[in-house]
Protein backbone atom coordinates (compact mmCIF):
# COMPACT_ATOMS: atom_id res chain seq x y z
CA UNK A 1 0.00 0.00 0.00
CA UNK A 2 2.74 2.41 0.87
CA UNK A 3 5.10 1.22 -1.84
CA UNK A 4 3.70 3.20 -4.71
CA UNK A 5 5.02 6.71 -4.89
CA UNK A 6 2.97 9.61 -6.21
CA UNK A 7 -0.06 7.44 -6.80
CA UNK A 8 -2.87 8.33 -4.52
CA UNK A 9 -5.62 5.85 -4.68
CA UNK A 10 -8.56 8.14 -4.28
CA UNK A 11 -10.77 5.26 -3.27
CA UNK A 12 -8.61 4.49 -0.26
CA UNK A 13 -9.72 6.15 2.95
CA UNK A 14 -8.26 9.54 3.87
CA UNK A 15 -7.55 8.45 7.41
CA UNK A 16 -7.35 4.91 8.72
CA UNK A 17 -6.38 4.20 12.29
CA UNK A 18 -5.92 0.66 13.52
CA UNK A 19 -5.50 -0.37 17.11
CA UNK A 20 -4.16 3.00 18.21
CA UNK A 21 -3.04 3.10 21.84
CA UNK A 22 -1.62 6.02 23.71
CA UNK A 23 -1.08 6.73 27.37
CA UNK A 24 0.82 8.93 29.74
CA UNK A 25 2.92 7.18 32.36
CA UNK A 26 1.05 6.41 35.54
CA UNK A 27 -2.37 7.08 34.08
CA UNK A 28 -5.06 5.09 32.42
CA UNK A 29 -4.61 4.63 28.67
CA UNK A 30 -6.01 7.68 26.87
CA UNK A 31 -6.47 5.78 23.63
CA UNK A 32 -6.93 2.07 23.89
CA UNK A 33 -6.97 0.04 20.70
CA UNK A 34 -8.87 2.68 18.79
CA UNK A 35 -10.06 1.89 15.26
CA UNK A 36 -11.38 4.57 12.98
CA UNK A 37 -11.70 5.23 9.26
CA UNK A 38 -12.55 8.48 7.51
CA UNK A 39 -13.49 8.30 3.84
CA UNK A 40 -13.53 11.17 1.39
CA UNK A 41 -16.65 13.23 1.96
CA UNK A 42 -17.22 11.94 5.49
CA UNK A 43 -18.14 14.57 8.01
CA UNK A 44 -17.89 13.05 11.43
CA UNK A 45 -18.57 14.51 14.86
CA UNK A 46 -17.12 13.14 18.07
CA UNK A 47 -18.48 13.69 21.55
CA UNK A 48 -17.21 12.26 24.76
CA UNK A 49 -16.53 13.09 28.37
CA UNK A 50 -13.50 15.10 29.44
CA UNK A 51 -10.31 13.13 29.15
CA UNK A 52 -11.79 10.60 26.75
CA UNK A 53 -8.89 11.23 24.39
CA UNK A 54 -10.52 13.35 21.71
CA UNK A 55 -7.78 15.95 21.42
CA UNK A 56 -5.10 13.26 21.75
CA UNK A 57 -6.70 11.48 18.80
CA UNK A 58 -6.19 14.61 16.67
CA UNK A 59 -2.61 14.90 17.84
CA UNK A 60 -1.99 11.30 16.80
CA UNK A 61 -3.44 11.94 13.35
CA UNK A 62 -1.20 14.99 12.92
CA UNK A 63 1.85 13.16 14.19
CA UNK A 64 2.24 15.54 17.12
CA UNK A 65 2.34 12.59 19.50
CA UNK A 66 3.46 9.08 18.67
CA UNK A 67 1.02 6.33 19.57
CA UNK A 68 2.44 3.55 21.68
CA UNK A 69 0.65 1.00 19.57
CA UNK A 70 -1.27 0.66 16.31
CA UNK A 71 -0.86 2.09 12.85
CA UNK A 72 -1.77 5.41 11.28
CA UNK A 73 -2.50 5.39 7.57
CA UNK A 74 -3.11 8.68 5.80
CA UNK A 75 -4.20 9.01 2.17
CA UNK A 76 -3.49 5.35 1.61
CA UNK A 77 0.03 5.40 3.02
CA UNK A 78 1.38 4.49 6.41
CA UNK A 79 2.56 7.54 8.34
CA UNK A 80 5.16 7.18 11.02
CA UNK A 81 8.14 9.40 10.47
CA UNK A 82 8.46 13.15 10.72
CA UNK A 83 8.82 13.32 6.95
CA UNK A 84 5.58 11.41 6.34
CA UNK A 85 3.70 13.89 8.45
CA UNK A 86 5.30 16.96 6.88
CA UNK A 87 3.71 15.85 3.65
CA UNK A 88 0.42 15.42 5.48
CA UNK A 89 0.30 18.92 6.99
CA UNK A 90 -0.69 20.50 3.71
CA UNK A 91 -3.55 18.06 3.23
CA UNK A 92 -4.99 18.01 6.74
CA UNK A 93 -5.90 21.27 8.41
CA UNK A 94 -6.01 21.29 12.19
CA UNK A 95 -7.98 24.03 13.95
CA UNK A 96 -6.71 24.28 17.52
CA UNK A 97 -8.98 24.66 20.50
CA UNK A 98 -7.37 27.92 21.60
CA UNK A 99 -7.02 30.47 18.82
CA UNK A 100 -4.19 32.15 20.70
CA UNK A 101 -2.15 29.02 20.05
CA UNK A 102 -2.82 29.25 16.35
CA UNK A 103 -2.38 32.95 15.69
CA UNK A 104 1.19 33.85 16.46
CA UNK A 105 1.99 36.43 13.78
CA UNK A 106 1.69 40.12 14.50
CA UNK A 107 -0.80 40.82 11.74
CA UNK A 108 -3.72 38.83 10.32
CA UNK A 109 -2.41 38.83 6.76
CA UNK A 110 0.95 37.44 7.82
CA UNK A 111 -0.66 34.72 9.84
CA UNK A 112 -2.91 33.59 7.01
CA UNK A 113 -0.02 33.75 4.54
CA UNK A 114 2.29 31.77 6.84
CA UNK A 115 1.02 28.33 5.74
CA UNK A 116 1.11 29.07 1.98
CA UNK A 117 4.63 30.53 2.36
CA UNK A 118 5.72 27.33 4.09
CA UNK A 119 4.30 25.39 1.17
CA UNK A 120 6.77 27.23 -1.03
CA UNK A 121 4.55 29.87 -2.60
CA UNK A 122 6.11 33.18 -3.55
CA UNK A 123 5.31 36.18 -1.40
CA UNK A 124 2.95 37.64 -3.99
CA UNK A 125 1.10 34.34 -4.44
CA UNK A 126 0.90 33.70 -0.71
CA UNK A 127 -0.52 37.16 -0.12
CA UNK A 128 -3.03 36.65 -2.92
CA UNK A 129 -4.16 33.32 -1.45
CA UNK A 130 -4.39 34.87 2.01
CA UNK A 131 -6.48 37.79 0.78
CA UNK A 132 -8.81 35.49 -1.12
CA UNK A 133 -9.27 33.20 1.87
CA UNK A 134 -10.04 36.15 4.12
CA UNK A 135 -12.55 37.43 1.60
CA UNK A 136 -14.18 33.97 1.39
CA UNK A 137 -14.74 34.11 5.13
CA UNK A 138 -16.12 37.64 5.04
CA UNK A 139 -12.99 39.02 6.64
CA UNK A 140 -12.10 41.69 4.10
CA UNK A 141 -10.31 44.60 5.70
CA UNK A 142 -8.82 42.44 8.45
CA UNK A 143 -5.44 42.13 6.72
CA UNK A 144 -3.56 44.66 8.80
CA UNK A 145 -5.37 44.06 12.09
CA UNK A 146 -3.15 43.06 15.01
CA UNK A 147 -3.98 39.46 15.89
CA UNK A 148 -4.05 39.78 19.66
CA UNK A 149 -6.50 42.66 19.47
CA UNK A 150 -9.16 40.61 17.65
CA UNK A 151 -12.29 39.52 19.53
CA UNK A 152 -12.75 35.85 20.38
CA UNK A 153 -15.06 35.23 17.43
CA UNK A 154 -12.80 37.07 15.01
CA UNK A 155 -9.82 35.10 16.27
CA UNK A 156 -11.62 31.83 15.60
CA UNK A 157 -12.58 32.84 12.07
CA UNK A 158 -9.06 34.09 11.30
CA UNK A 159 -7.67 30.82 12.69
CA UNK A 160 -9.95 28.96 10.31
CA UNK A 161 -8.68 31.17 7.50
CA UNK A 162 -5.07 30.27 8.35
CA UNK A 163 -6.01 26.61 8.02
CA UNK A 164 -8.14 26.96 4.88
CA UNK A 165 -5.45 29.03 3.14
CA UNK A 166 -3.42 25.82 2.83
CA UNK A 167 -6.30 24.28 0.86
CA UNK A 168 -6.54 21.11 2.92
CA UNK A 169 -8.57 18.07 1.95
CA UNK A 170 -9.53 17.24 5.52
CA UNK A 171 -10.29 19.44 8.51
CA UNK A 172 -9.79 18.49 12.13
CA UNK A 173 -11.76 20.91 14.28
CA UNK A 174 -11.12 20.89 18.02
CA UNK A 175 -14.03 22.55 19.84
CA UNK A 176 -14.57 25.13 17.12
CA UNK A 177 -17.66 26.66 18.72
CA UNK A 178 -16.44 26.98 22.30
CA UNK A 179 -16.78 30.49 23.63
CA UNK A 180 -18.50 31.86 20.53
CA UNK A 181 -21.77 33.78 20.55
CA UNK A 182 -24.75 32.54 18.57
CA UNK A 183 -24.11 34.80 15.62
CA UNK A 184 -20.48 33.78 15.18
CA UNK A 185 -21.49 30.14 15.56
CA UNK A 186 -23.91 30.53 12.68
CA UNK A 187 -21.27 32.21 10.53
CA UNK A 188 -18.92 29.34 11.32
CA UNK A 189 -21.57 26.76 10.43
CA UNK A 190 -22.27 28.52 7.13
CA UNK A 191 -18.61 28.76 6.22
CA UNK A 192 -17.89 25.12 7.05
CA UNK A 193 -20.89 23.95 5.06
CA UNK A 194 -19.90 26.10 2.11
CA UNK A 195 -16.48 24.47 1.94
CA UNK A 196 -18.02 21.06 2.74
CA UNK A 197 -14.64 19.44 3.32
CA UNK A 198 -14.24 16.02 4.83
CA UNK A 199 -13.84 16.66 8.50
CA UNK A 200 -13.73 15.38 12.05
CA UNK A 201 -15.23 17.71 14.63
CA UNK A 202 -14.87 17.52 18.39
CA UNK A 203 -17.47 19.45 20.30
CA UNK A 204 -19.60 19.37 23.39
CA UNK A 205 -22.29 21.30 21.61
CA UNK A 206 -24.15 18.58 19.83
CA UNK A 207 -26.60 20.88 18.08
CA UNK A 208 -23.78 22.90 16.55
CA UNK A 209 -22.08 19.66 15.56
CA UNK A 210 -25.16 18.27 13.88
CA UNK A 211 -25.25 21.41 11.74
CA UNK A 212 -21.88 20.64 10.19
CA UNK A 213 -21.52 16.84 10.31
CA UNK A 214 -23.48 13.90 8.96
CA UNK A 215 -22.87 11.52 11.79
CA UNK A 216 -21.90 11.88 15.44
CA UNK A 217 -20.08 9.16 17.35
CA UNK A 218 -19.49 8.77 21.03
CA UNK A 219 -15.98 8.40 22.34
CA UNK A 220 -15.48 6.43 25.51
CA UNK A 221 -12.64 4.64 27.28
CA UNK A 222 -10.17 5.46 24.54
CA UNK A 223 -12.29 4.15 21.70
CA UNK A 224 -14.82 5.44 19.23
CA UNK A 225 -18.14 3.66 19.46
CA UNK A 226 -19.05 3.58 15.80
CA UNK A 227 -21.85 1.12 16.29
CA UNK A 228 -24.18 3.67 17.69
CA UNK A 229 -25.07 7.14 16.55
CA UNK A 230 -25.74 10.03 18.83
CA UNK A 231 -28.61 12.39 18.25
CA UNK A 232 -29.31 15.79 19.65
CA UNK A 233 -31.76 15.71 22.49
CA UNK A 234 -34.22 18.51 22.78
CA UNK A 235 -33.33 18.73 26.46
CA UNK A 236 -30.04 19.01 28.20
CA UNK A 237 -27.58 16.21 27.75
CA UNK A 238 -24.82 15.13 30.06
CA UNK A 239 -21.91 16.48 28.05
CA UNK A 240 -22.23 20.22 28.22
CA UNK A 241 -19.31 21.09 30.40
CA UNK A 242 -16.23 22.56 28.76
CA UNK A 243 -12.97 20.79 28.94
CA UNK A 244 -9.87 22.88 28.75
CA UNK A 245 -6.39 21.46 28.87
CA UNK A 246 -7.54 18.11 27.64
CA UNK A 247 -4.50 16.29 26.42
CA UNK B 1 -0.04 46.28 29.74
CA UNK B 2 1.75 47.59 26.68
CA UNK B 3 -0.16 50.60 25.47
CA UNK B 4 1.09 52.42 22.44
CA UNK B 5 -0.22 55.96 22.98
CA UNK B 6 2.10 57.63 20.48
CA UNK B 7 1.44 55.33 17.55
CA UNK B 8 -1.51 57.15 16.03
CA UNK B 9 -0.52 60.43 14.48
CA UNK B 10 -0.01 62.22 11.22
CA UNK B 11 3.06 64.27 12.05
CA UNK B 12 6.06 64.37 9.70
CA UNK B 13 7.83 61.94 12.02
CA UNK B 14 4.96 59.47 11.90
CA UNK B 15 5.15 59.51 8.14
CA UNK B 16 8.91 59.16 8.01
CA UNK B 17 10.11 55.77 6.80
CA UNK B 18 10.45 53.48 9.86
CA UNK B 19 13.92 52.29 8.86
CA UNK B 20 15.23 55.84 8.65
CA UNK B 21 13.60 56.61 11.98
CA UNK B 22 15.39 53.68 13.60
CA UNK B 23 18.73 54.64 12.11
CA UNK B 24 18.29 58.26 13.15
CA UNK B 25 17.32 57.20 16.67
CA UNK B 26 20.37 54.94 16.98
CA UNK B 27 22.70 57.65 15.74
CA UNK B 28 21.16 60.23 18.05
CA UNK B 29 21.34 57.92 21.08
CA UNK B 30 24.99 57.09 20.46
CA UNK B 31 26.08 60.69 19.98
CA UNK B 32 24.26 61.88 23.09
CA UNK B 33 25.36 58.90 25.17
CA UNK B 34 29.02 59.41 24.26
CA UNK B 35 29.04 63.19 24.60
CA UNK B 36 30.61 64.68 27.71
CA UNK B 37 30.58 68.43 27.13
CA UNK B 38 27.66 70.53 28.25
CA UNK B 39 27.09 72.51 25.02
CA UNK B 40 26.64 69.20 23.19
CA UNK B 41 24.44 67.78 25.91
CA UNK B 42 22.17 70.82 25.98
CA UNK B 43 21.93 70.72 22.21
CA UNK B 44 20.99 67.03 22.46
CA UNK B 45 18.26 67.83 24.94
CA UNK B 46 16.99 70.64 22.74
CA UNK B 47 16.96 68.28 19.78
CA UNK B 48 15.04 65.70 21.78
CA UNK B 49 12.47 68.32 22.81
CA UNK B 50 12.23 69.54 19.23
CA UNK B 51 11.55 65.99 18.00
CA UNK B 52 8.85 65.53 20.64
CA UNK B 53 7.16 68.72 19.52
CA UNK B 54 7.58 67.77 15.88
CA UNK B 55 5.91 64.40 16.51
CA UNK B 56 3.08 66.22 18.33
CA UNK B 57 3.18 63.77 21.21
CA UNK B 58 0.65 64.13 24.00
CA UNK B 59 2.59 66.10 26.67
CA UNK B 60 0.88 64.27 29.54
CA UNK B 61 1.97 60.88 28.24
CA UNK B 62 5.49 62.20 27.60
CA UNK B 63 5.64 63.59 31.12
CA UNK B 64 4.42 60.33 32.63
CA UNK B 65 7.25 58.46 30.96
CA UNK B 66 9.87 61.01 31.90
CA UNK B 67 8.68 60.95 35.51
CA UNK B 68 9.66 57.31 35.80
CA UNK B 69 13.23 58.16 34.83
CA UNK B 70 13.28 61.21 37.08
CA UNK B 71 12.67 58.92 40.01
CA UNK B 72 15.93 57.12 39.29
CA UNK B 73 17.72 60.38 38.56
CA UNK B 74 16.68 61.81 41.92
CA UNK B 75 18.43 58.86 43.51
CA UNK B 76 21.59 59.67 41.53
CA UNK B 77 21.47 63.32 42.60
CA UNK B 78 21.28 62.17 46.21
CA UNK B 79 24.11 59.68 45.95
CA UNK B 80 26.60 60.77 43.28
CA UNK B 81 27.79 64.12 44.73
CA UNK B 82 28.85 62.35 47.90
CA UNK B 83 30.44 59.32 46.32
CA UNK B 84 32.47 60.75 43.43
CA UNK B 85 35.86 62.02 44.45
CA UNK B 86 37.74 64.94 42.98
CA UNK B 87 37.31 68.65 42.49
CA UNK B 88 36.57 71.12 45.21
CA UNK B 89 34.14 70.20 47.94
CA UNK B 90 31.05 72.35 47.55
CA UNK B 91 29.38 71.74 50.88
CA UNK B 92 29.47 69.35 53.77
CA UNK B 93 26.67 67.43 55.34
CA UNK B 94 28.00 66.11 58.60
CA UNK B 95 30.68 63.60 57.63
CA UNK B 96 29.59 63.70 53.94
CA UNK B 97 31.19 65.97 51.37
CA UNK B 98 29.56 66.92 48.07
CA UNK B 99 32.03 67.30 45.22
CA UNK B 100 31.78 69.41 42.11
CA UNK B 101 32.66 66.38 39.98
CA UNK B 102 29.81 64.41 41.45
CA UNK B 103 27.30 67.13 40.76
CA UNK B 104 28.50 67.54 37.18
CA UNK B 105 28.25 63.80 36.59
CA UNK B 106 24.70 63.75 37.90
CA UNK B 107 23.87 66.68 35.64
CA UNK B 108 25.36 64.93 32.60
CA UNK B 109 23.44 61.75 33.24
CA UNK B 110 20.25 63.73 33.68
CA UNK B 111 20.69 65.58 30.40
CA UNK B 112 21.66 62.46 28.48
CA UNK B 113 18.86 60.24 29.72
CA UNK B 114 16.18 62.86 29.13
CA UNK B 115 17.47 63.69 25.66
CA UNK B 116 17.65 60.04 24.59
CA UNK B 117 14.29 59.22 26.09
CA UNK B 118 12.63 62.12 24.27
CA UNK B 119 14.32 61.13 21.03
CA UNK B 120 13.22 57.51 21.32
CA UNK B 121 9.67 58.48 22.16
CA UNK B 122 9.48 60.72 19.12
CA UNK B 123 11.23 58.39 16.69
CA UNK B 124 10.59 54.81 17.87
CA UNK B 125 7.47 54.89 20.03
CA UNK B 126 5.62 56.52 17.15
CA UNK B 127 5.59 53.26 15.20
CA UNK B 128 3.61 50.14 16.14
CA UNK B 129 5.80 47.38 17.52
CA UNK B 130 5.00 45.16 14.57
CA UNK B 131 6.29 47.86 12.22
CA UNK B 132 9.39 48.17 14.37
CA UNK B 133 9.95 44.41 14.01
CA UNK B 134 9.50 44.49 10.26
CA UNK B 135 11.74 47.53 9.88
CA UNK B 136 14.44 45.82 11.94
CA UNK B 137 14.08 42.81 9.68
CA UNK B 138 14.57 45.01 6.63
CA UNK B 139 17.63 46.54 8.29
CA UNK B 140 19.05 43.02 8.41
CA UNK B 141 18.87 42.55 12.13
CA UNK B 142 19.12 38.75 12.65
CA UNK B 143 15.67 37.19 12.02
CA UNK B 144 15.82 35.24 15.28
CA UNK B 145 16.03 38.46 17.28
CA UNK B 146 13.25 40.09 15.28
CA UNK B 147 10.93 37.15 15.84
CA UNK B 148 11.85 36.94 19.48
CA UNK B 149 10.68 40.53 19.73
CA UNK B 150 7.50 39.95 17.74
CA UNK B 151 6.55 36.71 19.50
CA UNK B 152 7.20 38.29 22.89
CA UNK B 153 4.96 41.17 21.92
CA UNK B 154 2.30 38.77 20.67
CA UNK B 155 2.20 36.56 23.75
CA UNK B 156 2.89 39.03 26.53
CA UNK B 157 -0.79 39.96 26.37
CA UNK B 158 -1.85 36.33 26.62
CA UNK B 159 0.47 35.82 29.59
CA UNK B 160 -0.86 38.95 31.23
CA UNK B 161 -4.39 37.60 30.89
CA UNK B 162 -3.27 34.38 32.50
CA UNK B 163 -1.64 36.32 35.31
CA UNK B 164 -4.82 38.34 35.81
CA UNK B 165 -6.89 35.16 35.94
CA UNK B 166 -4.62 33.62 38.56
CA UNK B 167 -4.42 36.71 40.73
CA UNK B 168 -8.18 37.25 40.45
CA UNK B 169 -8.74 33.70 41.58
CA UNK B 170 -6.46 34.34 44.56
CA UNK B 171 -8.22 37.61 45.40
CA UNK B 172 -11.64 36.00 45.23
CA UNK B 173 -10.50 33.52 47.83
CA UNK B 174 -9.74 36.44 50.09
CA UNK B 175 -6.01 36.65 49.52
CA UNK B 176 -4.69 39.95 50.85
CA UNK B 177 -1.01 40.59 50.15
CA UNK B 178 1.00 41.54 53.21
CA UNK B 179 4.53 41.26 54.49
CA UNK B 180 4.49 37.65 55.54
CA UNK B 181 5.56 34.23 54.41
CA UNK B 182 2.09 33.34 53.21
CA UNK B 183 2.16 36.25 50.75
CA UNK B 184 5.62 35.41 49.48
CA UNK B 185 4.66 31.79 49.04
CA UNK B 186 1.47 32.69 47.19
CA UNK B 187 3.32 34.96 44.81
CA UNK B 188 5.95 32.30 44.26
CA UNK B 189 3.23 29.81 43.34
CA UNK B 190 1.66 32.38 41.06
CA UNK B 191 4.89 33.11 39.23
CA UNK B 192 5.71 29.40 39.07
CA UNK B 193 2.30 28.65 37.63
CA UNK B 194 2.80 31.39 35.07
CA UNK B 195 6.05 29.76 33.95
CA UNK B 196 4.36 26.38 33.69
CA UNK B 197 1.56 27.85 31.63
CA UNK B 198 3.91 29.84 29.42
CA UNK B 199 5.87 26.71 28.69
CA UNK B 200 2.73 24.71 27.92
CA UNK B 201 1.56 27.56 25.72
CA UNK B 202 4.86 27.62 23.84
CA UNK B 203 4.49 23.91 23.26
CA UNK B 204 1.01 24.28 21.80
CA UNK B 205 1.99 27.25 19.63
CA UNK B 206 4.91 25.29 18.25
CA UNK B 207 2.64 22.36 17.47
CA UNK B 208 0.18 24.63 15.71
CA UNK B 209 3.04 26.08 13.69
CA UNK B 210 4.27 22.65 12.72
CA UNK B 211 0.78 21.73 11.56
CA UNK B 212 1.03 24.61 9.13
CA UNK B 213 4.29 23.36 7.72
CA UNK B 214 6.70 25.45 9.82
CA UNK B 215 10.28 24.43 9.11
CA UNK B 216 12.17 27.11 10.97
CA UNK B 217 11.72 30.00 8.59
CA UNK B 218 9.72 33.12 9.40
CA UNK B 219 8.47 35.62 6.89
CA UNK B 220 7.96 39.36 7.06
CA UNK B 221 5.51 40.65 4.51
CA UNK B 222 5.49 44.38 5.12
CA UNK B 223 7.27 46.37 2.43
CA UNK B 224 8.70 49.85 2.88
CA UNK B 225 9.55 52.43 0.32
CA UNK B 226 11.62 55.54 0.77
CA UNK B 227 10.46 58.68 -0.94
CA UNK B 228 12.19 61.98 -1.45
CA UNK B 229 10.43 63.51 1.53
CA UNK B 230 11.94 60.77 3.73
CA UNK B 231 15.44 61.67 2.61
CA UNK B 232 14.83 65.36 3.21
CA UNK B 233 13.58 64.84 6.74
CA UNK B 234 16.25 62.36 7.72
CA UNK B 235 18.92 64.62 6.22
CA UNK B 236 17.58 67.47 8.31
CA UNK B 237 17.61 65.35 11.49
CA UNK B 238 21.08 64.02 10.76
CA UNK B 239 22.31 67.58 10.40
CA UNK B 240 20.98 68.33 13.87
CA UNK B 241 22.74 65.30 15.29
CA UNK B 242 25.92 66.22 13.43
CA UNK B 243 25.80 69.67 15.03
CA UNK B 244 25.67 68.00 18.44
CA UNK B 245 28.65 65.84 17.51
CA UNK B 246 30.61 68.88 16.32
CA UNK B 247 29.96 70.62 19.62
CA UNK B 248 31.42 67.61 21.39
CA UNK B 249 34.30 66.59 19.19
CA UNK B 250 34.80 69.53 16.85
CA UNK B 251 37.33 71.23 19.09
CA UNK B 252 35.66 74.59 18.38
CA UNK B 253 34.77 75.34 21.94
CA UNK B 254 37.02 75.27 24.97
Amino acid sequence: MGGLVAVDNSSSPLIRLRGISFGYPGRKQVLDGLDFTLHRGDRVGLIGPNGSGKTTLFHVIMGLVRPTGGTVELFGRPAGTEKDFREVYRRIGFLFQDSDDQLFSPTVLEDVAFGPLNLGLSRADAVAVARKTLADLGLEGFEDRITHRLSGGEKRLVSLATVLAMEPEVLLLDEPSTGLDQETKETLTQVLNRFALSCIVISHEIEFMEGITDVVYQMENGRILTDYYVHAHPHSHPHTCHDHNEE
Amino acid sequence: MIREPFVNGTSPLHRLDPRLRILTAVLFSFVVALAERFPALWTGLALGLFLTVLARLNPREVFRRLAVVWGFLLLLWLVLPFTIEGGPVLYRLGPLAATREGLLLAARITLKSNAILLGLMALIATMPLTTLGHALDRLRVPPKMVHLLLLTYRYIFVLEQEYQRLSRAARLRNFRPGTNLHTYRTYAYLVGMLFVRASARADRVYRAMRCRGFQGKFYCLQEFSIRRRDWVWSGFLTAGIAATAVLEWGGLWL
